[in-house]
């Protein structure tokens, strides 16, 4: 097997690559170097994952019952107009949007959170609007014609349906927001862009990778758990993941 | 029992106010079928659509085991009818059990009553409980599913359903099935169903009554022999086809059409008996021979009884066939065609000759009806109006 066997030799060959760059780092200091900086890294990725899990929650506990709100039938008129203004809302640059809640709530933590919480809204309100839009209307019917209410159409119906198409909005929602979290460090709320910031302006390439590798790994890690989330709580009928 | 009475329904569209059901009324009586017929567009599903409130009336009333539903709450007019739409409508997040005993739940029954109720119904769409309650909708057929469908909208044995093209998005062979299945169902049942439809088959084939649509407005409502026998109009007489007299084939019993009168030989006798008999009663080419217990086992044709001696029992040819009492005549159309017969032995449970039917006699009783609306439209006081 001409495939199997290419398989088995990058494997072979990026363990030796490995290998070689731990007898490098370790050599060279490097990994001395990073390990220096450990309880920097642990203090500010508790900030940083503070920062997320406040303006994230706070940005799911509006979107979704925002989207909810906007795909109801009496909504139709207004529905379309709200998620264009939303959209602009998003084409705002992270920085600026940051640089504007400075302006107004000074500096620290709350512009922080206000800033990533208004980034993080769009996608989770689109796409629970969308999901919500997107049910087949054969179902609705078919729930209006067995005599559910519309809570009970809500509930039992269009939200377990809609179910994987809004954590998807969350997974890259909650994605981006950790990706940007380092961003607050500029108006003064701390998190991982202090080592980053700090990094590049000292041109220290360590200290500034030590921040944006844990970075990077805990947008993999937030990523993986709403993952898992998704695949738990999605009921099994309309997930493709368990399909 | 369902009654409509001057059922309306105007649409305000941006050129001007269509009115998609224009005064209707109607009645089927408790356990019938009644099929709403016509081409797309005519007002059938909006009519069947305003009798759970689907589609809100402009006018008119509807009365349900002669209680007028205008003021009831809609959530528990909806739950005491059982409905099935052309789409299924499974709701896919659930499993089967879950979908069948929706209804039941909302109805607040206890879990052990709505459990047992989902076998129950399982049992009567015959799919086995322990293989199916537990699975998704995405995981079945769409026959299987659309049965689901069915046995949700009886989950809780509402006296009345709608239904909605409910077999239309299925295969024509596992469509004849369920078909049967759920006409045999219905003889237990007895539910009162208005079928939305658009196929002239179905609706014959289904429907207790029929009634047709064109434009909003009810053309003709009566029985399918009676709408193939005398449609009202042309518009009727055109949406049933040019081959509606063959249609009414399936709709006739032998028993209506057979004639008791039929002389036999028996296998002792002999062919100059058995021509005597030919030319007694005037048969065109052969007698059929009977055993002792008058079952067919043979034909003497009048060629072979002229042109020899002997005993009908060393003389005789088979039978091309045996239709009984119960077949329609569809059944044995088919039979004289591919057979070159015309006509055929009928017999009773037990196999025993009990009278004839002929090709002359089929075509007088099919033909009847068109004579006597002919004879009537020709006296000017009981013309058919329209």
């Amino acid at each position: 097997m001409p495939i199997q066997s290419l398989n088995g030799a990058l494997r072979a060959l990026l363990l030796v690559a490995i290998f070689f760059a731990g007898v490098w780092s370790q050599s060279s200091g490097v990994i001395e170097d990073f390990l220096w900086y450990l309880p920097d890294v642990q203090y500010l990725a508790i900030q940083h994952l503070w920062l997320t899990a406040i303006s994230g929650g706070l940005a799911i506990l509006v979107a979704i019952p925002l989207g909810i709100v906007l795909s109801r039938p009496s909504m139709a008129r207004w529905a379309e107009s709200l998620m264009q203004v939303l959209n602009v809302g998003t084409t705002i640059p992270t920085l600026a949007v940051l640089a504007l809640s400075m302006s107004f709530l000074g500096i620290g933590a709350v512009p922080a959170i206000f800033g990533l919480f208004v980034a993080t809204l769009l996608p989770i309100t689109r796409n629970t609007y969308a999901g919500l839009k997107g049910v087949d209307p054969a179902l609705m019917e078919a729930a209006a014609g067995i005599g559910m209410s519309s809570t009970q159409r809500l509930m039992r119906v269009e939200l377990p349906n809609a179910l994987y198409v809004i954590f998807a909005g969350m997974r890259t929602a909650l994605t981006i927001n950790v990706g940007t979290v380092p961003l607050a460090f500029l108006i003064g709320a701390g998190g991982l862009g202090e080592l980053i910031f700090t990094g590049i302006d000292l041109y220290d390439p360590v200290m500034m990778l030590s921040g944006a590798i844990p970075t990077a790994l805990l947008a993999i890690v937030v990523d993986a758990l709403i993952a898992t989330v998704a695949f738990l709580v999605v009921p099994r009928g309309v997930n493709p993941s368990r399909a | 029992m369902i009654q409509l009475d001057n059922l309306t329904k105007v649409f305000d569209t941006p050129e001007g106010a269509v009115v998609a059901a224009d005064h209707i009324s109607l009645e089927v009586p408790s356990g019938e079928i009644c099929i709403l017929l016509g081409p797309s567009g005519c007002g059938k599903t909006t009519t069947l659509k305003m009798i759970n409130r689907i589609v809100t009336p402009t006018s008119g009333k509807v009365f349900i085991s002669g209680e007028d539903t205008t003021d009831m709450n809609t959530q528990d007019l909806r739950r005491n009818i059982g409905y099935v739409i052309q789409q299924i409508g499974l709701f896919p997040n659930m499993t089967i059990e879950e979908n069948i005993t929706i209804v039941p739940k909302l109805l607040g029954w206890d879990k052990a009553k709505y459990k047992a109720r989902a076998r129950e119904m399982m049992a009567m769409i015959s799919m086995e409980p322990d293989a199916f309650l537990k699975r998704f909708p995405s995981e079945l057929s769409g026959g299987q599913q659309q049965r689901i469908g069915v046995a949700r909208a009886l989950a809780a044995d509402p006296p009345v359903m709608l239904m909605d093209e409910p077999f239309g998005a299925i295969d024509p062979i596992n469509r004849a099935v369920i078909q049967d299945e759920f006409l045999k169902m219905q003889q237990e049942l007895n539910k009162t169903i208005m079928f939305v439809s658009h196929d002239i088959d179905e609706a014959i084939k289904m429907g207790d009554r029929v009634a047709i649509f064109r434009e909003g407005k009810l053309v003709q409502h009566s029985s399918p022999d009676d709408l193939l026998a005398a449609p009202k109009n042309a518009f009727v007489e055109s949406f049933l086809g040019e081959d509606r007299a063959l249609k009414r084939l399936n709709l006739v019993k032998v028993e209506e059409v057979v004639s008791d009168e039929i002389a036999t030989v028996s296998p002792g006798d002999t062919l100059e008996t058995a021509l005597a008999r030919i030319e007694d009663y005037g048969y065109q080419n052969a007698i059929l021979m009977v055993n002792d217990r008058r079952q067919p086992v043979g034909l003497i044709t009048r060629a072979k009884a002229r042109t020899t001696k002997g005993y009908c029992r060393d003389h005789f040819e088979s039978v091309p066939g045996t239709v009984t009492l119960d077949d329609d005549l569809r059944k044995v159309a088919s039979l004289m065609f591919s057979q070159d017969a015309t006509w055929l032995p009928c017999v009773d449970d037990q196999g025993r000759v009990c009278g004839q039917i002929t090709q002359r006699a089929m075509t007088h009783h099919l033909g009847s009806r068109f004579r006597a609306r002919e004879a009537a439209a020709r006296k000017p006081d009981s013309a058919v109006k329209e």
